[in-house]
């Protein structure tokens, strides 16, 4: 073999902890090196064609480049080799930068160490084959889990460009978080009149099949061809015949239910229909709640049905269905923010939170948009937002900031001046962060334009003084202590992952961060991609953001989906597990291990032998690692490779 | 002996391509300093790992081996990690009987995103082979086959 070695200075992030044409020198001397240079970006095209000239003057059959770390260039050299007419699996990486330049100074051992990485790349490359993909046909259809406003955009756009889309929402109703909002900054528009006509188009486009109150099962299957279930959990109201009339939500007696889409702000009854532009708008039992399904006598329902729509007897029933791709949309919760004991942890019936105050702002909400004391129903007339409950509060593991408090604190403050003329906010701030176009000027409007009172400063105790709250905190920008007397305290609670975040994961098989939001297959490069192929992020789920960004990534994510999806077929990853024939005893140990099923027994001339299944195959080598003769190993990373690479260090 | 005289022991690192080498590419990126002695191995998962790479490395030459894979129930391919657990487990109990330290060889988990426990983790270990010091060589490393025997 003639391998050629690439040293990148990537500018001066390697070069400048490590002395690249060192390093060069010392891999001239490697086995079979015939070729090494240092250069001085090898990704841009100026590398990139050096690459390929050095291939052909020096007729080279394997390249190592020495850079940045494969998990993000490594498609792209492979691309160079092969545009020089080598495999492009002779090809191999040494990570020198996020693994030796990044993280020391001392330039000795860096190049020392960089040196040694190229060592092993090369004893590997000594052993690397020729592979060559298989293509295999590819499914059509999208599926998007959550129906918030990002997942509802990724859903629309996708099915306009053509794809069918199963569209999974776990609540009797998509619209997410962006359906409980009164106004949107920074425009102040309704946000049911913007967001109702998108959820409408849902419901009616023909490719879209919207299966509300369900969710993810399970998912197996990669990149093309995944293979999901479907929990549609039981509604006990056939939704084929209801009409969502809603004369059942009339007379059901339950009416101490809480009222999950409004935040509990008011009771609703057992059987609900969350809000009268619901979609899909269809009526829902919830089981706690309800006297015949908890044990004791009722029936009402059933009896004033029209359309005998209610079966109580209804079950979860599992779907199946086999997409394409995958986009996560599935948004967050707030916090549970009554651990702050000083801001009353629950008691007070007069501290409410911001998604709270939304729907006592709404017209359509339980008070008919009229803003009255939980308390007492009275109309308050000094209103007190704390910003940052439970946002960069590192004592409570959540140092970051949610991202659109800062905002929407400053909507409501304008709602409440608008709802009561004559009334006063104070709006308690750590910064006020509003980095968007017209944001900033917003948050000004608030101050000039509707006096809302803005204190720097951390509130340290709310507490009851006759009907009044007293909030306690401090002034930083004067150095003093302020008391205001309150009516009502709004608290701007953090945000964190959706519930049950982390268990979608898992089964989507994508990483999540200490806090379960998701994470991106590149911070800057690959915003909506995973590290899972087929599989997109778009909207809070994978970092907090507000609505204008959730309905890019909704975008960005169904470009990256109809992409993937509309090619026909797709290549399969060589890197794949086979089987010597001649050294499998067909113990079975390997299919016993292998977590996709991928392995099946046939029979050799009346003999058992194990064979992979190329296509079903992933490459995770749990075989490799299984099997006692060494008989199925993992190509590209044999035994032989890894040990070669191992001996690479030892040897030396 | 390229191994920087005195100043560095050899360490090998088998890393998972999906987790634990994301966390130190992280840690990379983060500029989270760490100390030089480890060399990583990327393996496409820590189930790929098989007990006679580690026996190989540390009969080869090797001061320490550390293996880092996805959190339990983050496997990027499902269940690999559980395997490499249990394998991983046997193997440190039985590394005493071939006069090996097993404090020269530990596994753990690390996340894509956890740039800083990666740090933590690297920093560690190598003080931990830093306190046990150069390994005893092996005159001869035993033939592969040999080995294999011994891991099964
Ligand atoms: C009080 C308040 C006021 C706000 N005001 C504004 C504003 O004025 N302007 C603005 O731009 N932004 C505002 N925001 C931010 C806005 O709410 C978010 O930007 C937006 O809702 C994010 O949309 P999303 O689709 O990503 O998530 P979400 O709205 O949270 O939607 C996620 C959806 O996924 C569903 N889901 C969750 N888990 C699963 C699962 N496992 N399976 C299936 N479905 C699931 C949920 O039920 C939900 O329907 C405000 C936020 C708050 C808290
Ligand atoms: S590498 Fe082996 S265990 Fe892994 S998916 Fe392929 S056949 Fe199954
Ligand atoms: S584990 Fe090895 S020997 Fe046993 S059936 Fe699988 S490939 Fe054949």
């Amino acid at each position: 073999m003639r391998i050629g070695v690439f040293i990148c200075h990537c500018g001066s992030n390697i070069a400048g902890t490590v002395d690249c044409a060192a390093v060069a020198a010392k891999a001239a001397t490697y086995p079979d090196v015939a070729y090494a240079t240092d250069i001085m970006y090898a990704c841009a095209e100026p590398g990139q064609d050096a690459i390929i000239a050095a291939i052909k003057e020096h007729q080279l059959s394997g390249v190592v480049v020495a850079s940045c770390t494969p998990r993000m260039h490594e498609p792209t050299f492979r691309k160079t080799v092969e545009r020089a007419g080598l495999n492009r699996y002779m090809f191999e990486m040494a990570n020198i930068r996020e693994h030796v330049s990044w993280i020391g100074k001392d330039i000795e051992a860096n190049t020392n160490k960089a040196a040694e990485l190229v060592r092993m790349a090369a004893a590997k490359l000594r052993l690397n084959k020729e592979l060559k993909p298989k293509s295999f046909p590819v499914t059509k259809r999208l599926l998007v889990v959550g129906g918030g406003v990002a997942g509802i955009q990724a859903a629309l756009d996708a099915a306009d460009a053509g794809l069918e889309v199963i569209l999974v929402e776990k609540q009797p109703t998509i619209g997410g978080k962006m359906a409980k909002l009164d106004k949107t900054f920074p425009t102040v528009d309704c946000s049911s009149c913007i967001l109702g006509p998108r959820m409408v188009d849902v419901a009616q486009h023909p490719n879209i099949t919207l299966y509300a109150y369900s969710e993810v099962e399970s998912v197996s299957g990669y990149v093309g061809n995944f293979d999901v279930k479907i929990r549609k959990k039981a509604s006990y109201v056939d939704w084929v015949k209801c009409t969502g009339c809603g004369l059942c939500t009339e007379k059901c007696p339950a009416r101490k239910s809480y009222d999950r889409f409004n935040e509990g702000v008011g009771p609703t009854t057992a059987i609900i229909i969350p809000f009268p532009q619901a979609i899909p708008k269809k009526a829902s039992i919830e089981r706690e709640h309800c006297r015949l399904l908890t044990g004791g006598k009722c029936g009402v329902c059933a009896k004033v049905c029209p359309t005998g729509a209610i079966n109580y007897a209804m079950e979860d029933e599992i779907i199946e269905a086999r997409v394409g791709g995958i986009v996560a949309a599935t948004g967050y919760d707030l916090i549970d923010w009554k651990i702050y004991e000083e801001y009353g942890g629950g008691r007070y019936p007069d501290v409410v939170t911001s998604l709270q105050y939304e729907r006592m702002l709404s017209a359509s909400g339980p008070t008919g948009g009229h803003i009255k004391r939980p308390s007492d129903g009275v109309e308050p007339k000094d209103v007190v937002f704390i910003q940052c409950v439970g946002s960069r509060d590192p004592s409570i593991g959540r140092p970051y900031c949610s991202g659109f408090c800062c905002m929407y604190t400053a909507k409501q403050a304008i709602l409440t001046k608008d709802h009561i003329p004559d009334s006063q906010s104070y709006v308690f701030y750590m910064d006020i962060r509003s980095p968007g176009k017209g944001y900033d000027e917003f948050t000004r409007r608030v101050q000039e334009e509707y006096k809302a009172r803005y204190i720097r400063g951390r509130v340290s105790l709310v507490y009851p003084k006759g009907n009044k709250l007293i909030v306690r905190g401090a002034d930083t920008l004067m150095g003093v202590q302020v008391e205001v007397e309150a009516d009502l305290v709004v608290l701007a609670v953090g945000a964190e992952a959706a519930s049950e975040s982390a268990k979608l994961a898992e089964k989507l098989r994508i990483s999540y961060d200490s806090y379960g939001f998701f994470m991106e297959g590149h911070p800057k490069l690959k915003p909506v991609e995973t590290n899972t192929a087929g599989v997109f992020l778009a909207g809070a789920c994978q970092g907090l953001k507000d609505i204008p960004s959730s309905v890019a990534q909704g975008s960005a994510a169904a470009a990256k989906a109809i992409g993937l999806l509309s090619r026909d077929m797709l290549d399969s990853d060589p890197q794949i597990a086979f089987v010597s024939a001649n050294r499998c005893v067909g113990c079975g140990k390997c299919i016993e291990v292998c977590p996709f099923k991928a392995i099946q027994e046939i029979d050799l001339r009346g003999q058992p032998k194990a064979e992979v299944i190329e296509t079903v195959c992933q490459g995770c080598g749990l075989c490799n690692a299984t099997c006692p003769q060494g008989a199925i190993q993992l190509s590209h990373f044999t035994d032989n490779q890894i040990l070669a690479e191992v001996e690479a260090l030892c040897r030396f | 002996m390229s191994v920087l005289n005195t100043k560095e022991l050899r360490i090998i690192g088998f890393l998972c391509n999906w987790c634990s080498y994301g966390g130190a590419d992280t840690a990379g990126v983060g500029r989270f300093t760490q100390p030089t002695d480890l060399r990583v191995v990327r393996v496409p998962c820590s189930g790929r790992i098989n007990p006679l790479f580690i026996l190989k490395s540390l009969l080869g030459g090797a001061d320490g081996v550390l293996v880092s894979g996805c959190h339990p129930r983050d496997c990027h391919y499902a269940e690999g990690n559980f395997y490499a657990r249990r394998r991983l487990e046997l193997l440190k109990g039985f590394l005493p009987v071939l006069g090996i330290d097993p404090r020269r060889f530990e596994y753990t988990w690390v996340s894509a995103s956890e740039g800083q426990r990666w740090q933590h983790v690297v920093e560690a270990f190598t003080a931990q082979i830093h306190g046990l010091g150069p390994a005893r060589g092996w005159p001869e490393a035993p033939e592969l086959e040999i080995l294999n025997a011994v891991a099964r």
